[in-house]
């Protein structure tokens, strides 16, 4: 019952590969990484630190939906809970944002190790609908939870000294720490999907029956899968909260989940740089419509829609497609 | 399109009857009664404040029954999850808002544009037109966007309806606002009936009725008659029915038009109680998805069973302990997961 995602037309034997990465992949690396550093000069860099947590936040969805074949519906709650945490900490602890961070990471895959035990007992759109209940009844426990300062949230949170060493107040300082941590994540991320752990989760989108009947304990695989991805989607909040100096609720509402099914749906789901893709474009959108909200939602759903009927592959997975390279 | 979870007749649903929970519902109301007796828990509340709760927990049950039923009508027959349902019971009560007003948003149209009196449509009326209007607009979506998706993987469906959900609700948003447009309860339904042992809001009672009434003919419909045998035969093989010459995909259709005719009906049916806005399905939809988790979809009688079981569940939480009332069902959820994984009445999907 999982989701079929359509490989490029190719496979080509690997002639050349560096950690995974096939040529093609290592010029688009190089392209993103070109992007990151230029960018900044370039854009506003709270927008900028904005879309990396987005894209690292679809980056970590996209392990689950693109390679196992899991949709989850409600990955807000561990993005939302990631961010409440590191804000929390970073405020009222005083800790320093790494700390922080690495706190609202391991919170995401806490959260994410209850609720993949109870959500992988059902599959297919049942999976998703546990998985959006969950994360309704997170969202709900958040507004009424005195730690998250209800609809105000929590604000004021200070970017703090990296180690206790290098001060984040500038933008600048901030950008380079969140986009090391969203390289460093991104690289494994791909890491995971390319380890022979990663194969069997591909086996798994494949065929879970026969994944079965080789011997693999799928449930075990699908339980690890997807405390990675809610743990990344932590790392994701946590970082997003220190850049804006906020969390609020809109973190982990439902609506959230939604977009970042759109992102790496319209980026390309099974592919590594889509998420990053589509990220970009909503986030990219988002910002143009900021005056026109209601639009945004037709838009977005519009999206879906074409989406769904004529684009399955995703941006990536389109040129991916077409020149016939894994991307 | 081969169906997994069909309805089923009401003869399995009596055999897939969950005992063992039924089991442990009765030991644990037995402990609370004995912690009762003993004095380490204080059980008692006023007769009023529990009455006027579980009503208000069996209106909550009356919209979750009809509207899961939908969704398992539609899931049998199309294999989709309808995540557009909540946004077409929405779309269920502004149709009905739209009929008795016509000419608010008419001028909003063109000024001066105007219908003349005997085409305002009041609540009667409105309770037939407005599920015809979206049960027709259904129709028009299945068969020009979701019948491409029926050869795809099920969750594609899923992200369709939720896009098609999107639009409706940032359209109506952009059109009428997010603040809510008033419906008046209708003449014959204002005040409070005595029921003898207390005194009941009219329009809550009708509602009950209504949906229980909706709930029950759809049930006929489905399991006593013979296009609702057809539609099982459907659900269960649709090749062997499509080859006795049965249109198949005609009833496609016509289930999902049905269904969402289901979802407007209750729409209209909440108008008058929630204000009237583009949001009031999503809130909706996603408990009413915990309810087909905990119900599975593969009976009819057991999501109306359900759903108005979980909004009685809600209504007592309401009572003693309203911290946890939004959050309620989903707990009951993760409970039915842990020692029931397929569902009440579902069978292993």
């Amino acid at each position: 019952m999982s989701v079929t995602i359509l490989a490029p037309a190719t496979a080509p034997v690997r002639a050349f590969s560096l950690m995974g990465f096939s040529k093609a992949q290592v010029w688009a690396l190089v392209v993103l990484v070109v992007l990151i550093v230029a960018c900044p000069w370039l854009i506003y860099p709270i927008s900028l630190m904005r879309l990396l947590c987005f894209a690292l936040f679809a980056c970590a969805f996209n392990l689950l939906i693109g390679y196992v074949g899991l949709m989850s519906f409600g990955h807000a709650a561990y993005f939302g809970m990631g961010a409440y945490v590191t804000a929390w900490t970073a405020k009222n602890w005083g800790l320093t944002p790494e700390v922080s961070v690495v706190l609202g990471g391991v919170t995401g895959a806490a959260l994410g190790l209850a609720f993949g035990w109870l959500a992988i007992r059902r599959q297919g759109i049942y999976f998703a609908m546990i998985t959006l209940a969950l994360g309704q009844m997170v969202a709900f426990f958040c507004v009424q939870a005195p730690f998250t300062g209800g609809e105000d949230g929590i604000q004021g949170v200070p970017r703090g000294a990296l180690f206790g060493l290098i001060s984040l107040k500038s933008d600048m300082a901030m950008y380079a720490a969140v986009a090391a941590v969203f390289l460093v994540c991104f690289l494994l991320i791909h890491r995971i999907v390319h380890s022979p752990f990663g194969q069997v989760l591909k086996a798994i989108r494949e065929n879970e029956p026969r994944a079965t009947s080789l011997g693999y304990r799928t449930d075990d695989y699908k339980l690890i899968a997807f405390v990675l991805s809610a743990g990344f989607a932590g790392i994701a909040g946590g970082m997003n909260a220190l850049v804006v100096g906020l969390s609020t609720l809109t973190n982990v509402q439902n609506p959230l989940s939604g977009e970042v099914v759109l992102m790496a749906l319209l980026g390309g789901m099974g592919t590594i740089f889509g998420p990053v893709v589509g990220a970009g474009i909503i986030v990219a959108t988002e910002t143009a419509l900021a005056q026109a909200d209601m639009w945004v939602k037709v838009l977005q759903g519009t999206i879906f829609v074409v989406c769904v009927l004529a684009f399955r592959r995703g941006v990536v997975g389109e040129i991916g497609h077409r020149l016939r390279i894994n991307l | 399109m081969s169906a997994t979870t069909a309805p089923l007749p009401s003869r399995a649903l009596l055999e897939r009857l969950p005992l063992r929970t039924l089991g442990v519902v009765l030991g644990v109301a037995l402990l609370l009664f004995v912690l009762n007796a003993a004095g380490t828990i204080q059980l008692y509340r006023p007769m009023p404040v529990l009455l006027g709760q579980l009503s208000l927990g069996l209106i909550n049950g009356a919209f979750y029954a009809l509207l899961s039923l939908g969704l398992a009508v539609i899931f049998g027959m199309l294999n989709i999850i309808n995540f557009a349902h909540g946004a077409l019971f929405m779309l269920g009560a502004f149709a009905a808002w739209a009929i008795a007003a016509p000419n608010v948003w008419l001028g909003m149209i063109s000024p001066g544009l105007a219908v003349p009196d005997w085409l305002q449509l009041g609540y009667w009326p409105a309770l037939v037109v407005a599920p015809l209007i979206v049960g027709l607009f259904g129709l028009l979506l299945e068969r020009t966007v979701i019948s491409r998706l029926y050869k795809l993987d099920h969750l594609y469906g899923l992200l369709l309806t939720f896009g098609l959900a999107l639009i409706l609700e940032g359209l109506v948003s952009n059109g009428f606002g997010t603040s809510g447009l008033p419906y008046a309860i209708p003449d014959a339904l204002k005040g409070p009936v005595d029921l003898g042992f207390m005194l009941m809001p009219r329009y809550r009672l009708w509602v009950l009725g209504a949906a229980a009434g909706m709930c029950f003919v759809t049930w006929l419909l489905i399991e006593k008659t013979a296009l609702g045998a057809r539609l099982r035969a459907a659900t269960e093989n649709p090749g062997l029915v499509q080859a006795f010459g049965v249109n198949v995909p005609r009833m496609i259709s016509l289930t999902y038009a049905g269904g969402v005719a289901l979802a407007a009906f209750a729409g209209v049916l909440a108008a008058p109680i929630y204000s009237v806005n583009p949001n009031m399905g999503s809130s909706f939809i996603i408990t009413v998805f915990a309810v087909v988790v905990i119900g599975g979809m593969g009976s009819i009688l057991g999501s109306i069973v359900t759903g108005f079981a979980l909004g009685i569940v809600e209504g007592l939480t309401k009572v003693y302990y309203p911290q946890a009332s939004a959050t309620v069902i989903f707990v009951v959820m993760v409970i039915v997961l842990l020692a029931r994984p397929a569902g009440l009445f579902g069978k292993a999907a």
